[in-house]
């Protein structure tokens, strides 16, 4: 049985509320927190980005690994705001954490998906005996146009895990991947910020991949919604993932500890993974959770996870999600928050 | 001139259809009036169409729509007049079957809207380029400018426009074609986002996919294809000033009452005559004002019509039975075929719910840009 070995997750200190990007904008906020149920969003200060978030996630996961980094045989990184269009993220990874050269390393994008999709190579992987243990991580600092709807959830943060054979804190049980040619979300090379085909990414895009896959994993391991303690869907807003969770027969309190989005915002390709993280902080021994991402273009990756002995012993070696989303958090105007996301055009 | 009949019809359902092409659209709504009539060839085809062009890069839709539908050869044309396309194919038709030329003629229209194009900008090509679209001004724009003046000139308040919406909500809730079939409330309409004040969203039509077609032939061959034929007793078109600025009075659509009183005097009725009606109510201040334009209310009394009730379903004359463009959607030029299928169904009596007992006279109104162009018609039981 292969499985989670290690796991951490990362969310900088900055945040902007709903009602801040609303007065801005003219919008009515009352309508953003009730309609999408987003409270604030993380934002990354000036010298955060991907390869930072994932490098504080991952030094987490090593912590909690108890392993020695040199033994992680493969590194993912999965975002769709790797800081350079060439040049691997995953590199910068390994030499602050002390894996390799002996490793394997590669950039993801599959939009919201890379995360997700990282871990599913990770732990193929292992599972196959290639190496001895391989890391998936799932970290953005989003992109969203300034007055477009994705403004207001657009956000920094992710997770990265390593999987592998022995010590397992969460056991993998299945995994089912669904993915089809649906044009929902997209940013062109050399464009700033994503478009997006409005009531598009929803039924025809989000829903429609979310729901085949967890059915498709429910329906391969045999399970019920009843069976799990906890889940989590990829959260591009607060309603999406509710609403495809009660159309499937899940309860809210099985959502209620993994739906992070409202204070967190949409992580990206750090989403779901950030919500398993937080699921992880706080599982006992025997729990069944299952996981969907979803990524634009489109796809979903289904897992289902089951806690093992060693997770409660573990996770204490490093910080919560709970404490960096409740914990200390710097609250910015609309001007720093430009400034912070260089929406603002200086001299140089 | 022949006397001319409408003896079956087609619709697909109006909304976001992103599983339909255009022809596909197309081909979905004129099969199913052909097979309703079992018919197999028909003469010709016109098709309105406001922008297949700029909207999905198709011109040229007279061929391909009369060869996607195996009509191969027929006479097929694109009809264009803004958002008034598809009372204008349906103008055309009429005269085609009336003058003798066809016998069974498709009167269509379908748009697709919702392909990636720039909506907005897409229908602002239909203001005054020179004189509206260069500046930047929208049809949300010019629509609320048509708003302020006649709330300035007669005292309408934001709440009669709402009203338009509620009501024409509540009318296409018992539709089940309509692209936004559910009621709103006075509150929700009033406390929607702005879109250009005074309209807010809920006083606004949709961006919508969808085609409607219908049959025409002469009236004294219908019953070969019907037992319940709609005889088209007026038609009437008009044109104004495309720029609003140019015209004398911006609280006042003349081309809309031009268009009516051509309709009328050809058909011998007058308003009072009417039992339903479907006008083009593209902003909730567009069908205020056509109903003044088309004398069903008085000038300048048009705010109040659907507060009181005057306009709606068990009224005095209702309007928009359908939910109008604002709650059944408006795929722009397949909208007055659209509105010509409400009529055709109501006169048969097949509307369910939302049927206004006994109608026997029924009149579409169906208009272009700012009002600068209108198609009005009137049908009859027969």
């Amino acid at each position: 049985m292969s499985g989670i070995v290690g796991y951490g997750a990362h969310v900088p200190r900055n945040r902007i509320k709903t009602e801040e990007i609303a007065r801005q904008w003219g919008k009515d906020p009352e309508v953003i927190r009730k309609g999408l149920l987003l409270e604030e969003k993380s934002v990354p200060g000036l010298d955060e980005d991907t390869i930072t978030i994932s490098v504080e996630a991952a030094r987490d996961a090593v912590a909690r690994a108890g392993i020695d980094p040199a033994r992680i045989g493969a590194v993912y990184i999965g975002s769709e705001s790797h800081p350079y269009a060439v040049k691997p993220s995953g590199t910068v990874l390994i030499d602050a954490l002390g894996i390799g050269p002996e490793v394997h390393v590669a950039d993801f994008e599959f939009a919201c998906k890379a995360g997700s999709e990282a871990m599913f190579v990770a732990l193929g992987l292992v599972e196959s005996g290639r190496v001895e243990y391989a890391m998936g991580v799932g970290a953005d600092t989003s992109q969203g146009a300034p007055n477009d709807a994705l403004e207001f959830s657009a956000s920094a943060g992710g997770a990265a895990y390593i999987f592998g054979k022995n010590d397992l804190l969460a056991e993998v049980v299945e995994t089912y991947s669904f993915t089809s040619d649906t044009p929902d979300f997209w940013r062109r090379e050399g464009a700033f910020y994503p478009r997006h085909g409005g009531r598009f990414t929803g039924e025809p895009a989000y829903f429609k991949h979310v729901l085949a896959a967890t059915r498709a994993i429910l329906d391969k391991t045999g399970m019920k919604p009843a069976d799990f303690r906890y889940v989590v869907f990829h959260m591009p807003n607060g309603k999406f993932p509710l609403q495809a969770g009660k159309t499937l027969g899940f309860k809210k309190e099985q959502f209620d500890t993994g739906w992070v989005v409202n204070t967190m915002g949409n992580t990206y390709s750090g989403s779901s993974p950030t919500g398993l993280a937080a699921i992880l902080d706080v599982a006992d021994p025997g729990d069944m959770i299952l996981m969907t991402s979803f990524g634009s273009g489109a796809g979903s990756d289904s897992f289902v996870f089951k806690a093992t002995d060693l997770l409660p012993k573990r996770r204490g070696r490093a910080k919560t999600l709970r404490s960096m989303l409740d914990g200390p958090r710097r609250y910015l105007t609309y001007g720093e928050y430009a400034k912070y996301r260089e929406k603002i055009i200086v001299n140089d | 001139m022949r006397e001319v009949a409408i003896v079956a019809a087609g619709m697909t359902n109006f909304g976001e259809l992103w599983q339909s092409s255009l022809r596909r659209m197309f081909v979905d709504a004129a099969s199913e009036a052909l097979e309703a009539a079992g018919v197999k060839k028909v003469d010709s085809i016109y098709i309105g169409n406001m922008s297949a062009g700029q909207f999905v890069g198709q011109e040229h839709l007279g061929p391909l729509m009369a060869g996607e539908l195996g009509q191969a050869g027929a006479a097929a044309a694109r009809v264009e007049s803004a958002c008034a396309s598809g009372g204008v194919a349906l103008r055309t038709a009429f005269m085609d079957v009336a003058s003798g030329m066809s016998d069974l003629v498709l009167a269509t229209g379908v748009e697709k809207m919702t392909d990636g194009a720039d909506v907005t900008a897409v229908l602002a090509s239909a203001a005054d380029q020179e004189l509206e679209a260069y500046y930047g001004i929208t049809f949300p724009g010019l629509y609320a400018m048509i708003a302020r003046a006649h709330m300035q000139k007669y005292g309408t308040t934001e709440e009669d426009l709402a009203w338009v919406s509620v009501k024409n909500h509540r009318h296409g809730a018992m539709n089940p074609k309509a692209q936004f079939g559910r009621e709103v409330t006075l509150e929700q309409v009033m406390k929607s986002t702005p879109v250009s004040e005074p309209l807010r969203l809920l006083h606004c039509s949709p961006v919508s996919d969808g085609a409607a077609a219908v049959l025409l032939c002469p009236l004294d061959q219908a019953h070969k294809y019907t037992d319940r034929p709609v005889q088209i007793i007026g038609t009437g078109l008009a044109t104004s000033s495309i720029a609003l600025a140019d015209r004398s009075d911006m609280t006042y659509l003349d081309a809309v009452q031009l268009s009516a009183v051509r309709a009328y005097e050809m058909a011998g009725v007058g308003p009072a005559d009417l039992d339903v009606a479907e006008v083009h109510d593209c902003f909730a201040i567009a069908e205020i004002c056509c109903i003044e334009a088309l004398g069903l209310v008085e000038k300048g009394k048009g705010g109040a019509a659907a507060r009181d009730g005057l306009t709606a379903l068990g009224g005095k004359i209702p309007v928009n039975t359908s939910g109008g463009l604002k709650s059944k959607g408006h795929p722009v030029g397949a909208t007055g075929i659209a509105q010509t299928i409400e009529i055709f169904e109501q006169l048969r009596g097949d509307c369910g719910k939302r049927q206004v007992e006994g109608a026997k006279v029924g009149l579409t109104q169906n208009m272009g840009g700012s009002g600068a162009s209108s198609a009005t018609h009137l049908f009859r039981r027969v």
